[in-house]
């Protein structure tokens, strides 16, 4: 970005910099605070410093930039926040200044981001085509073959870290699994879509499964198109806008939002952006207007079930099993959804739900924040496990992939005998015994 | 005078070099505190661990006459720990460790750095109380507290936090280390150097340690709210229950601006067709408080409440008092700037005050939310405004002015709990008169003769 270009922060509206009073209320909710106990690393001290640079008392700078990148953007702060600070378009205009700028710039970084944010994560199919390969290394036993060679110990520490956390891909993706519409099961209360998402559907391609078949128990037909692009949060959350604009633009189109009653994500973090496709395209008048009509029928699974009212899942007489919820971050910070996970889950006959210390504070996950940050996200999520243990739950409920991803690592690397799996998940298998 | 390298140099030595902030970006969300439209940078930021580490550099700053700024979390509400000009911002939130729950002697001995929620749990888990419940509790220092002698929501039947403190461990400007108090409840030698350090803020010497004192957890609490189609019945339902000789533990009110603003942030179903809002709570043996919460009851009744509801269990009532602690800064969701004031008067005189504050938003056409503790006169007018309008920020001003002049004419006091700092240093010679600016600039100086500690703040 040259001088001459618009600053991200300069152009906000200035009462959105403003309306953060520096009480303080945020700090001990902010998982980088209590961690470091420097300003720098709360909310109110990184609005000082965007405030600074829309002020002009400073200059963008690398260290600005890093400090953007150290914060999850789980949004803690917006909950505790009493004045109502909108951290979340302050903190994506942020970043998107670092990427403006390109602050950050190194061959490896832009090399990296070339090919997810910009390239593997702008097309479905591109996606696929890299989960089928990371498949058939893992499926053939080559990942077993190569682990057991020593060859890992030639690459860098990091890098070995990266390949132990790689997910097991799917056999079957979503539109495998699923048809495109599924009828509902009895009379038909409505008709809804549901969102695949991207790693989603190559890690968990069950929990669309498990959501299209509770949507349709509960008189829904369930429209699912193959090929659906990406939300474009990845995009949002690492300052690249204009992408998170084209993904959206595209996402209207693959679902024209007209067609449905509800559009439904069962994805916390993706939902959280997916719900404010108005604000994205606030500027664009071919869709500015069904994006907001996108916004209003963009509903989380768990929102949409208990609003709507769900059929509870017979009894089915077997041992209780006691079962925890960790809040993904954008689930409850982002959306507010707090309360309908724990009713899906208390309605559930067999399970023994206990609260679990600390459930809304960050696993550490937060999109690719695990990979940016390997050191904060692994405390992070010792902390979290370490809560986890104390519930003596055999099984972890949580709504969303990246969170999904990060505790079934972390069990596994504490060598825990604990069951991660989606609220949906739980409800769906409920339905399947019960029969 | 500017900090120098060399003198950054032997801070680094004393704290460790990872312990001190110089950065332009390590050093601007240090340049405030609590307290709006207050902005001042400050040279370093320094993180002490050890009193002895507090000591070292006081004895640094002191030679060299350093300016210093002693800084817990940073939520204060009149400039306490802004940056002086060229000071080294001395910060002791990582002293966080509390040292010793006696429950023989009912005391908690703590480092200043640990936060007044932490306090207030670590004596729960003894099954004991530590009253004192600023706004901020979930993150102000407890030496923040105490250099400011904070208030709360319990002040009415608790007292404040000086009422809690039974000694302190104090770094003097030249780095000697000063003990006063100690666990005895009776103590009468010498003079009470406790008492003169407890909202010092920070002007004295930099309190490192503090020793509290606990009460017995109470028994039971119930929480009623009451509401209101005018602030008077309010008030007169304040004056009657006080009159029936109840004291509650708690006495809160909010007016219809700020009620909306809580509601809007906590959704914890505040009605929002009144005037004004009464939040009550009365603690204590089970039977005294079933008792004392039906008289509460039948007083706001007799006054004409529009309802009273009572919370259905201890979890929906801390849900309310904790709504409650968020008023000031929910008013923010209104306006950008909200300059709040703590002006206080004889609880006989509130309502009285209460209209005069209208009257004067009134006349200087200026938005006012107000709310505060009822039941011991602390009253928190707060102007709604946006710090970039100056023309309004100069009624602001004035307004202040009259607030405070009728506060002193009506025996009351310019602050109640927030401290003088840089925000109200202007109207404190006015309200304490010249023989105790005296007696109080003759103690600084003979204190901190160089004057390093704060300085700028309450008097020159």
């Amino acid at each position: 970005m040259n001088a001459s270009e618009p600053s991200f922060l300069k152009g906000l509206d200035y009462s959105v910099v403003q309306q953060c009073m520096h009480c303080g209320m945020c700090l001990p909710t902010c998982p980088t605070y209590d961690a470091t106990k420097l300003e720098r690393h709360s909310p109110r001290g990184r609005i000082s410093l965007m405030r600074a640079i829309a002020d002009d008392r400073l200059e963008a700078s690398k260290t600005f930039a890093e400090e953007m990148y150290f914060c999850l953007g789980c949004l803690a702060c917006v909950t505790a926040c009493p004045a109502g600070v909108n951290y979340a378009e302050l903190f994506e205009n942020a970043r998107a200044e670092v990427e403006a700028r390109g602050l950050l710039d190194s061959p490896r970084r832009n090399a990296i981001r070339a090919f997810t944010v910009k390239w593997l994560f702008m097309d479905h199919r591109r996606l696929t085509a890299v989960g089928r390969a990371m498949r058939l290394y893992q499926e053939l036993g080559l990942q077993q073959v190569v682990r057991k060679s020593g060859v890992l110990n030639l690459l860098p520490r990091r890098l070995r870290e990266l390949e132990a956390m790689t997910p097991p891909v799917q056999s079957r993706f979503s539109n495998e699994l699923i048809a495109a519409v599924t009828p509902a099961i009895g009379v038909r209360r409505f008709t809804v879509a549901v969102l695949t998402g991207c790693a989603q559907d190559l890690i968990f391609s069950n929990v669309n499964l498990d959501t299209v078949e509770v949507l349709a128990r509960n008189g829904c037909e369930v429209h699912t198109p193959p090929d659906q692009p990406c939300c474009g949060s990845l995009h949002a959350h690492n300052g690249e806008w204009a992408l998170a604009q084209q993904l959206a633009r595209r996402m209207i189109d693959c679902l024209p939002p007209e067609k449905f009653d509800a559009i439904i994500s069962n994805a916390g973090g993706c939902g959280s952006h997916l719900k404010h496709y108005s604000k994205l395209l606030e500027k664009d008048p071919a869709y500015a207007e069904r994006a907001k009509i996108w916004d209003r029928k963009l509903k989380d699974i768990h929102e949409f079930i208990v609003g709507v009212g769900f059929q509870a899942p017979a009894a089915t007489g077997r041992p209780a099993v006691r079962v925890t919820y960790h809040e993904s971050c954008h689930l409850s910070h982002g959306q507010k959804i707090v309360n309908q996970p724990r009713q899906i889950l208390k309605s559930i006959p067999g399970l023994e739900c206990v609260e679990l210390p600390e459930a809304t504070w960050c696993c550490g996950s937060a999109g690719i924040y695990n990979l940016t940050q390997p050191e904060m996200a692994g405390q992070l999520l010792e902390r979290k496990i370490r809560n986890i243990r104390s519930t003596g739950a055999r099984v972890v409920a949580t709504a969303n992939p990246g969170c999904l991803l990060q505790l079934i690592n972390g069990c596994r690397d504490e060598g825990l005998e604990i069951r991660v799996a989606h609220p949906v998940t739980l409800l769906a298998e409920a339905y399947r015994d019960g029969k | 005078m500017a900090l120098t390298e060399n003198i950054l140099r032997r801070v680094r030595e004393i704290v460790g070099r990872d312990h001190v902030l110089t950065s332009r970006e390590d050093l601007i969300p240090y340049s405030f505190d609590g307290t709006a439209a207050l902005q001042s940078l400050p040279d370093a930021v320094a993180f002490a661990r050890t009193t002895h580490e507090v000591a070292a550099v006081l004895r640094l700053a002191n030679e060299t006459g350093t300016p210093i700024v002693t800084r817990g979390s940073g939520t204060g509400l009149s400039g306490g720990s802004l940056p002086s000009p060229g000071a080294l911002i001395l910060c002791l939130a990582k002293m966080d460790r509390i040292i010793e729950v006696d429950a023989a002697n009912l005391t908690l001995l703590a480092e200043s750095g640990v936060t007044t929620v932490n306090i207030a749990d670590a004596a729960s888990a003894a099954g004991l109380f530590y009253p004192p419940d600023p706004g901020s509790m979930k993150i102000s220092t407890i030496g923040g507290n105490v250099a400011e002698n904070s208030g709360g929501l319990r002040g009415l039947k608790y007292g404040i936090t000086r009422n809690y403190v039974m000694g302190l461990e104090v770094v003097l400007p030249d780095g000697e280390v000063l003990w006063t108090g100690n666990k005895c409840v009776k103590d009468v030698a010498g003079y009470s150097l406790r008492d003169l350090f407890v909202g010092s803020e920070g002007t004295l010497g930099v309190i490192t340690r503090v020793l509290l004192k606990l009460l017995p957890r109470p028994a039971a609490k119930k929480t009623l709210v009451a509401t209101f189609d005018q602030m008077d019945k309010a008030a007169q339902t304040v004056s009657d229950i006080i009159a029936a000789k109840i004291i509650p533990c708690t006495l809160e009110f909010l007016d219809r601006t700020t009620i909306r603003c809580v509601e809007d942030f906590a959704k914890v179903g505040l009605p929002l067709d009144c005037e004004a809002l009464l939040l009550m709570e009365t603690d204590g043996h089970p039977a005294a408080v079933e008792e004392e919460a039906a008289q509460m009851e039948a007083c706001a009744r007799a006054n004409g409440a529009m309802d009273v509801r009572i919370a259905k269990d201890e979890a929906e009532g801390n849900r309310l008092a904790a709504a409650r602690r968020s008023a000031f800064s929910a008013l923010a969701r209104v306006a950008p700037t909200t300059i709040l004031e703590d002006a206080t008067v004889p609880r006989s005189e509130l309502a009285r005050m209460i209209r005069f504050v209208d009257q004067v938003a009134r006349k200087y056409r200026l938005r006012v939310g107000t709310f505060g503790h009822m039941g011991d006169g602390n009253l928190h007018p707060t102007f709604l405004t946006d710090e970039r309008n100056h023309a309004e920020m100069e009624r602001v001003h004035e307004a202040f002015k009259e607030i405070f002049d009728e506060a002193i004419r009506l025996g009351g006091t310019i602050t109640g709990e927030h401290g003088v700092g840089v925000a109200k240093k202007g109207f404190l010679p006015k309200f304490a008169g010249d023989a105790s600016m005296r007696v109080m600039r003759e103690l600084r100086r003979a204190l901190d003769p160089r004057g390093i500690l704060n300085p700028g703040k309450m008097f020159d």
